[in-house]
């Protein structure tokens, strides 16, 4: 008989030869303090927590390293190249970030429009190979376009990040079909990358089978950034626990549950 | 005593004695060179190196951190 740690043991989840139990990944940004970011972490039970790479405030005014508050022997930091509008722009945030960090790893986004913060594709395809080249594990953060997905595989990108929508919107998944395509048709893994607004879109987006999901503002912003962090722990492990469990097929019409014979007369 | 010359670090223009190295200029900004990314006219220079490279007159320096970020 399966025990309950047969029942949720899963495949591990393994990005450029290094796996993590968590498919949770979080970022430290849009935090109203420090320890409200650390709580919210903790809460998540993420081990990959994206960061960002900036100007030191040489004045002081602005505040002190995220370094002070996270442990980079507990989690492991993912430098990103938000921000960047040119691939020249992101690789130098990239490289700046294997610098000051503890991994060849980078979240890269090479964004090519401000109202929406859609990727500028062509860029981050040219930055993806450039980066590549140069021994980094590029995590490409992209829309729901099947075809750029490829391209970044073929580019050497260890993983693909589709949008769930607009980085920052909350408006959770709008294109399942898409981020469905994208993981049936990748090897690498999925990480679906913005847009979550609460732990059901987390659950929805697990739901189409991807490997894992990044968010930032859907915590930092809840009321309570800690218990949301904690939702979307059981959302992101529930989701993924329906995904492979398989759903049952819908029907248009009632079945009962209850055996029909049987019946009084 | 040594000239003045003008450099520019994280975009603003700053005066440092001439012959000041690298990391010279993390001890004036009062910044511990193991928390700092260090970027010298584009190019990266990396900790061990600090103390070998001087700074020249119009140089560019970008002195980088993590911050928190998404």
């Amino acid at each position: 008989m399966a025990t309950a740690v047969d029942l949720v043991r899963d495949t591990p989840f393994t990005i450029g030869g290094r796996t993590f139990h968590s498919r949770l990944m979080v970022g430290t940004g849009k935090y109203s303090d420090a320890a409200a970011m650390v709580r919210a972490v903790q809460a998540s039970g993420a081990e990959i927590v994206t960061v960002a790479v900036r100007r030191i405030d040489l004045d002081r005014r602005r505040p002190e390293s995220v370094l002070h508050h996270l442990d980079p022997g507990r989690y492991f930091l993912l430098a990103n190249t938000a921000g960047c509008y040119t691939a020249e722009d992101a690789i130098r945030y990239a490289r700046l970030g294997r610098e000051a960090g503890f991994n060849e790893f980078v979240k890269l986004e090479v964004i090519g429009d401000e109202e929406t913060l859609l990727p500028d594709v062509q860029g981050l395809l040219e930055a993806t190979k450039v980066l590549v080249r140069e021994g980094f594990t590029v995590l490409a953060y992209t829309n729901e376009d099947l075809v750029t997905a490829l391209r970044l595989e073929a580019a050497g990108a260890a993983a693909v990040m589709p949008l769930a929508s607009p980085i920052g919107s909350g408006l959770g998944l709008l294109h399942p079909l898409w981020v469905r395509t994208i993981k049936r048709r990748l090897a690498v893994p999925v990480v679906v990358d913005a847009g979550v607004g609460t732990a059901s879109d987390a659950c929805l987006t697990m739901e189409q089978g991807v490997d894992g999901i990044l968010m930032n503002t859907a915590i930092a912003q809840a009321r309570d950034p800690a218990l949301m962090a904690h939702a979307m722990r059981l959302a992101v492990e529930a989701g993924r626990a329906a995904f492979r469990a398989g759903r049952m097929p819908k029907r248009d019409v009632a079945l009962p549950s209850s055996p029909t014979d049987g019946m009084l007369d | 005593m040594p000239e003045t010359i003008e450099i520019v670090v994280n975009g603003e223009r700053r005066g440092v004695p001439d012959g000041t190295t690298l990391l010279g200029l993390l001890a004036a900004l009062d910044l511990d060179a193991r928390a700092v990314v260090v970027e010298h006219n584009r190019r990266i220079v990396r900790r061990p190196g600090l103390g070998d490279v001087r700074i020249g007159p119009g140089d560019s320096i970008e002195l980088v951190h993590f911050v928190g970020g998404g």
